[in-house]
């Protein structure tokens, strides 16, 4: 059973966004931090540090989850994705993406990442949510600047047009 | 915001686990979804010299039917119980309950036995673990025991269990024919800890109405015969039992009225859906 | 290209944004994404746990003793390097960046450690020992204005800093001649934005330049950078301020941010190292800023008809422990607009600003109006309830006539444009009014509570420096140089490859900005806003930028939106001038579109604009005589209305004034008492919409904030002052559940004053929607005239509900035997009974409870007890509960002692999670069976444990005061059983007396 020192550097290797890499931490450094300080993946926001907000969301093995109330050596051999990895830096934005923009469902764009990466997981599970089931899993994010309307309208339209999609095929 | 430094223990077998609490001295802090521990931690309000990582433990990962009850692993999430096809069904109660709980967000993480453990009073978990009358599997290198959720539950973030053991199970009892169950809560935003949160469970002449967020404890009372006549008379005298305090958001006053009220809504309706 | 070309049009069109695309792929440069260099180093802040102390001592030798720590600085450290910031009001207190002397709120910075990282940074902070003598606090506004009231600033005769009265018209006739007198007071509560980004600094001090070169997500007004310059004794020059290219939120509260920009630029001068801090979420909510609360005495004179001929307001506004820049700004930028959007000719207010024992209030988006709009719409709502009219016929009988604009306001606001009676007429139209009144009458008939509420708000916008002046009399003003106007800044640039760049003065904090120039630009010079390079970083070394620079009072559409334009139009102007030879037309014939620049009548005439652009940078020789080289054209926008307040006080606070008008239905739930809000219509006239898309965020998100004022966010204080809303559990930010969509609708009605045509509209919801629900909370609860917000279910439960069924009578007796009854809420105190049997006589008892060695055994996590005097006791102990388990040093001064029957302890426990002070009395009295130990208490908690674990505290104190008992039992039975230093489980007799904290 390993037993990790306070004071020991780990090395953790795991799946950032699709590529294996790797990182030290200290036992005790969170997930969060982990994530912008050693690995440089700014897109995933810190805003309460104690699970609140949502803006530190990501998905640890495809599930949407707060970076802050992780720890970074949990994530070893496990699968991390952030913001990062749903467009890449040069793809396409994906559809829910786009209607984000397309239905203004950001402003300062702070608590955008930690939203899609559980908007995403929560489509994958459920395609065909109301709008209450929407607003229900937004609950888990704070967002100060759109009222959450163009959010909610976006995630609905995505949700729309799939399902237009789908239903041509 | 950071945690004090720690030694971390990444459990891979529930020998382990109970090892390092063990050896630990009383002073080993339990985790596996850490939605409740790690903000403490974070805040620098919990301070364990050693933490104890429980959520690669495959094997206390599970939801199992034992006889009359479902067995809750001390790995499984909040997320797989609500995913377990006969919780409509097997278990009304929790199924009405457990969307409150949270977010979709921690419910991906967060675990049963961790909430139970956590013993918040508002919490919805050990609400319906006293109203079921369910209980908990403890287990330390000294042996096994298992409380009912009335012995193990003790008061504010406070239960039964010794340092060094470890909640590996919680057991929640069935819908037997006859029962019906109701759930409500106020909270002020969704997925806050509740105010008050009321669940009732009614079979035959009895009805049982538990009460989170009132007392230290989530507390439940059995009535026989509890008619319409004396219901509001009832829930009075039980409110008061319960006290409650004030806090920033509501008055210990308030939390009454909602046993009163809320009481009174959950009681008929769980009547109602008897079957 | 043979068609009649028609020049595209973007400014009122509803263009996806330019920022999103960064946004959403999470590329986006925040303050904290910012490279730091290699050899920065981490800064960590020790707080106040105190509202109001006498710092006696700082130890920081174990600090810095910690392996990893640079540095740690107390304030007395920084009076070497800095001067205290000034005030408007030119008031003797000292605000320093660290507190030197005395701590005056809850949160106050006292000493900063510098390490390697943050969490080392953190370690250091709890091994700080500071020794406080403990002052009697401040708290409530009316009590800090009173003579019985501590002074928080010794300097300063009184927490009464400024005392105004300003009289308009003759408000003692209109109040004779009035049919009827309408008051009403209002107690507004202290609530935030809370931004999702917390603050950032990044600082370096340069010593070969003496300069201080700081990035940080800063919002402005920029008018605080010389305040910040005088605190360090540095030209302005000696402050290089950096902005980032995105900020997560601003709402004002990031001009709050200048004094850690002091104090971290001191810090890497001491450190001799980069020096970086990162704001966490607790310090943030303790520490950051707050919009005043106000206590408003508001009187209405009012004829039969509803008439209303003059207000009377008294305002108090409470600044917290500090007058910070720029306040007192809430109090006055409103001075011009103080009669609302009604023509009242007739004015008295009375305007006092208050110093008290909590965080320094500052800009909160709103700035001001949620405060004085909460009194103004809630007495209009009172004038038809007491003269028996109908609420939204009283806000139409007194609306500014559509004619009347330019409007002057009885205090000298000029509104430059509206129509009011328009957007009313709409909103009551699409809004469907008339199916709102019918579903309030169903509703109703089914025995439900539901209300509908009406508002009318002007929304100033665009503030005049020159306002914040007016607190001073016009004999003061004559004293000092006029401050009156703004200026806004903004440059367009060519490159030789025909890319066009634009830069203003405003850090962007997610409005949409650089949408908004790109679109002006674009328009102007015939290209495509995605073609349009805005970097909205800002430079104070190298950018062009005005003191009244920044992202505040919804200036941006009415100022920097028109520099952008300008210096658009001169560009363009600059192309056709080297265009039109080459055209061969005359420069009035030049057009530009689809990146051509060609002959308005004949588009087959054209050049490409990148070869055009080419010929000013590679070709200048060839430029026509007297134009200057280069493309790079800059415009100031210098709006003239903006003038110093007049002999009379009066002063046009505002250049522009946008109107909204507002009415909602809300149901409340009776038995639960919760709000819920059923429809919502705003309608609003901003002048002209240079992106609907965008101003449809900008509204639905100041609304918000305005659901959230009425009903979710407020900041706690108890009575000793302590916060109690330190995490987003304890302070209530609504999430997509809680904000149901409005309505929004517009009319539009340009400005005459401003080129665009447009006015602001970020703040009208935040000063509308609380009054607005609240009416209708009223209208529900059969027109209830006091609404305190915010509407927590449990308060409108008690408006509904009032006294409860008494408990049974066997409840009633019992009650009184019960271990440990506690109570506190708002109030700071926790306050318990209770008896406990104990199986000895009472002798036995005593000599426990008063030998400190077998008490140390008592008391769990005790680590050894000393006895400093005669019943003068120190101890280290450990305390918890749950999970929470914290070390705290306690003292305990026994008194009163009667032996064997009763002792009063008073004492406290300081440590890393709080402080605690209290006092207990403990009654001995033989019974059979032992001893019946009786006990009461009073403890007032303060520091982390009760800003994050409010809910908590009284549980968390039985589970304490239950387990001192069960251990003392334990030990007077069998002696020994109990071992000494055990941690965990809670302790302690103190708590008896103290209570602990544990929480």
């Amino acid at each position: 059973m390993p037993k990790l020192n306070q004071d020991s550097l780990q090395k953790i290797d795991f799946t950032l966004n699709g590529v294996a890499e790797t990182g030290t931490a200290e036992p005790r450094m969170l997930l969060s931090d982990f994530l912008r300080n050693v690995m440089g993946v700014t897109g995933c926001h810190v805003g309460c540090e104690h699970g609140v907000c949502g803006a530190c969301t990501v998905q640890i093995d495809g599930k949407a989850q707060r970076s802050c109330l992780t720890l970074a050596v949990q994530v070893a051999g496990r699968k991390v994705d952030t913001v990062e990895s749903l467009a890449g830096r040069e793809n396409p934005l994906t559809d829910l993406q786009q209607a984000f923009k397309t239905h203004h469902g950001l402003q300062c764009g702070y608590c955008t990442p930690g939203i899609l990466m559980s908007t995403s997981e929560f489509l994958d599970r459920n395609p065909n949510p109301t709008e209450e089931e929407v607003r229900d899993m937004l609950s888990g994010h704070l967002c100060r600047c759109t009222g959450y309307a163009g959010i909610v309208n976006a995630i609905m339209a995505t949700i729309e047009e799939r399902q237009g999609k789908a239903a041509a095929e | 915001m950071k945690p004090r430094k720690f030694d971390l223990v990444r459990a891979e077998s529930t020998a382990e686990a109970l090892a390092a609490l063990s050896e630990s001295g009383g002073n080993a802090k339990i985790f596996a979804g850490g939605q409740s521990l790690m903000a403490m931690m974070n805040l620098r309000l919990a301070d364990p010299d050693v933490m104890v990582d429980i959520s690669q433990v495959t094997e206390l990962s599970y939801l199992k039917e034992v006889g009359d009850k479902l067995e809750i692993g001390a790995a499984a999430t909040q997320v797989e119980l609500l995913s377990w096809p006969g919780l409509a069904e097997k278990l009304p109660l929790l199924h009405q309950a457990i969307p409150h709980l949270g977010h979709f967000q921690t419910r991906n993480r967060g675990t049963i036995c961790g909430s139970l453990a956590h013993s918040d009073p508002s919490s919805e978990l050990p609400l319906c673990l006293a109203t079921l009358e369910g209980e908990v599997v403890l287990r330390s290198v000294r042996g096994e025991r298992v409380l009912s959720a009335a012995d193990f539950q003790l008061g504010m973030m406070t239960t039964a269990r010794e340092d060094d053991e470890l909640i590996v199970a919680a057991r929640y009892p069935f819908k037997k024919p006859g029962e019906g169950f109701a759930f409500t809560e106020v909270a002020q935003r969704r997925g806050d800890f509740a105010i008050t949160a009321v669940a009732a469970v009614a079979s035959g002449d009895v009805t049982r109405l538990g009460v989170g967020g009132v007392a230290d404890k989530p507390t439940a009372k059995n009535w026989t015969n509890l008619s319409d006549d004396n219901l509001d008379e009832e829930l009075n005298a039980f409110a008061w039992e319960l006290g409650g305090s004030d806090d920033i958001h509501a008055t210990a006053k308030y939390r009454r009225e909602l046993v009163r009220r809320l009481g009174r809504r959950v009681i008929e309706e769980a009547k109602a859906c008897r079957s | 290209m043979n068609e009649v070309y028609k020049p595209e049009k973007f400014v009122g069109k509803p263009i996806e944004r330019v920022e999103d695309e960064a946004l959403l792929r999470g590329v986006a440069r925040y303050a904290d994404d910012y490279p730091a260099r290699l050899d920065t180093r981490h800064a960590a802040i020790l707080r106040s746990p105190h509202a109001h102390a006498e710092i006696v001592s700082i130890d920081v030798s174990e600090a810095l003793a910690q392996p990893g720590v640079v540095c740690v600085i107390t304030g007395d450290d920084l009076l070497e390097y800095v001067d205290p910031f000034l005030n408007i009001v030119k008031a003797p207190m000292k605000l320093w960046p660290l507190a030197v002397e005395r701590v005056r709120y809850v949160g106050e910075a006292v000493v900063l450690v510098v390490a390697m990282d943050r969490y080392i940074a953190e370690d250091a902070v709890d091994l700080i020992q500071v020794e406080y003598k403990l002052l009697k606090p401040a708290v409530k506004p009316e009590f800090a204005a009173s003579e019985e009231a501590p002074v928080i600033h010794t300097e300063c005769d009184s927490n009464v800093l400024s005392d105004r009265e300003f009289t308009y018209g003759d408000p003692d006739k209109a109040f004779e001649e009035c049919d009827q007198k309408v008051e009403i007071e209002i107690d507004f509560p202290r609530s935030s934005i809370t931004p999702m980004e917390n603050f950032v600094v990044m600082a370096d001090y340069h010593p070969a330049e003496n300069v201080y070169d700081v990035l940080s997500n800063f919002q402005g007004p920029f008018t605080v950078h010389p305040v910040m310059c005088r605190a360090l004794r540095v030209k302005n020059t000696g402050l290089r301020l950096r902005t980032p290219a995105n900020t997560g939120g601003g709402f004002g509260i990031k001009v709050a941010i200048f004094p850690y920009i002091v104090l971290m630029a001191i810090a890497s001068r001491i450190a001799g190292k980069p020096v970086k801090w990162v704001e966490d979420r607790l310090e943030h909510l303790s520490s950051a800023t707050a919009a005043p609360n106000r206590i408003v005495k508001i009187e209405a004179a009012a004829m039969k008809d509803g008439k209303v001929t003059a207000f009377r307001l008294d305002q108090l506004d409470d600044y917290g422990a500090f007058l910070r820049a720029p306040m007192p700004g809430p109090l006055y930028r409103m001075h011009g607009v103080t009669t609302g959007s009604y023509e009242i000719p007739n004015l008295y207010v009375r305007n006092r600003l208050v110093m008290t024992n909590k965080s320094p209030s500052g800009m909160v988006r709103g700035f001001g109006g949620p405060q004085m709009y909460f009194g103004i719409e809630r007495v209009m709502h009172r004038v038809a309830i007491e003269l028996g009219l109908d609420p939204l016929d009283v806000i139409e009988k007194n609306l500014i006539s559509a004619n009347a604009f330019p409007y002057h306001a009885a205090a000298g606001g000029v509104f430059d444009s509206g129509n009011y009676q328009a957007v009313v007429a709409l909103a009551k139209k699409e809004g469907k009014l008339k199916e709102l009144m019918e579903r309030r009458d169903k509703a109703r008939a089914e025995g439900k509570l539901y209300g509908i509420g009406y508002t009318a708000v002007t929304e100033p916008t665009h503030s005049n420096m020159g306002y914040i002046t007016t607190i001073l009399t016009k004999e003061e003003r004559a004293k000092r140089s006029p401050t009156m106007g703004t200026n806004s800044n903004a440059t367009v640039s060519v490159d030789p490859f025909g890319g066009v760049s634009c830069s203003t003065e405003v850090p962007p904090m997610g409005q949409g900005h650089a949408t908004l120039m790109a679109q002006i630009v674009a328009e102007q010079l015939g290209l495509q806003p995605t073609e349009i390079s805005c970097n909205m970083e800002l430079d104070t070394q190298k950018d062009k930028w005005s003191i009244a620079a920044g992202n505040y009072s919804a200036r941006f559409t009415s100022g920097p939106a028109v520099a952008v334009q300008m210096a658009a139009k001169m560009m363009r102007q600059k192309l056709a001038e080297i265009a039109a030879p080459n055209l061969n037309i005359p420069v009035e014939e030049v057009e530009f579109g689809n990146n051509l620049i060609f002959a308005r009548d004949n588009p087959d005439n054209f050049l490409k604009f990148y070869r055009v652009a080419g010929t000013a940078h590679w070709s200048p020789a060839s430029l026509p005589d007297g134009m200057a080289g280069g493309l790079s054209e800059s415009a100031v926008w210098t709006p003239r209305e903006l003038t110093a307040p007049d002999e009379q006080d009066r002063i046009n606070t505002s250049l522009v004034y946008g109107f909204n008008f507002d009415f909602c239905g809300v149901e409340i739930d009776r038995d639960t008492g919760e709000v819920k809000i059923d429809h919502y219509v705003t309608a609003h006239d901003a002048g002209t919409i240079l992106n609907p898309l965008i101003a449809h965020g900008q509204i639905l998100g100041s609304y918000s904030h305005g659901v959230s004022e009425a009903l979710y966010e407020e900041f706690v204080y108890g009575d000793d002052g302590s916060f109690k809303s330190g995490t987003f559990a304890d302070y209530l930010v609504p999430s997509a559940t809680e904000v149901p969509e409005p309505m929004v609708l517009h009319v539009e009605t340009p400005s005459p004053l401003t080129p665009l045509g447009a006015k602001g509209l970020a703040d009208g919801n935040c000063m509308s929607t609380p009054v607005c629900i609240a009416n209708a909370v009223s209208d529900a609860l059969d027109n209830i005239k006091d609404i305190q917000l915010p509407l927590f279910p449990s308060r409108v439960s008690e408006l509904i509900h009032g006294d409860e069924p008494p408990p049974p009578e066997r409840l009633s007796q019992a009650a009184e035997e019960t271990p440990a009854k506690t109570s506190s809420g708002k109030s700071s105190a926790i306050t318990g009974t209770g008896q406990s049997m104990v199986p000895a006589d009472p002798q036995t008892v005593w000599d426990t409870l008063l030998d400190p060695i077998k008490l140390a055994v008592v008391i769990p996590g005790c680590h050894g007890l000393d006895e400093v005097a005669e019943n003068d006791y120190r101890a280290e102990i450990t305390l918890g509960a749950g999970p929470v388990r914290g070390k705290f040093l306690a003292h305990v001064k026994l008194s009163d002692l009667n032996e064997p029957k009763s002792v009063t302890l008073a004492g406290g426990l300081d440590g890393p999670l709080g402080s605690s002070q209290g006092e207990g009395r403990v009654r001995l009295e033989a019974v059979e069976g032992g001893t019946q130990v009786s006990y009461e208490y009073s403890v007032e908690i303060s520091g982390k444990v009760a800003a994050v674990g409010s809910r908590l505290i009284e549980g968390g104190a039985r589970v304490v005061v239950n387990q001192f008992f069960s251990r003392l039992i334990k030990q007077i039975e069998t002696p020994g059983s109990v071992t000494a230093g055990e941690a965990g489980t809670p302790s302690l007799f103190q708590r008896i007396l103290q209570w602990l904290g544990i929480n």
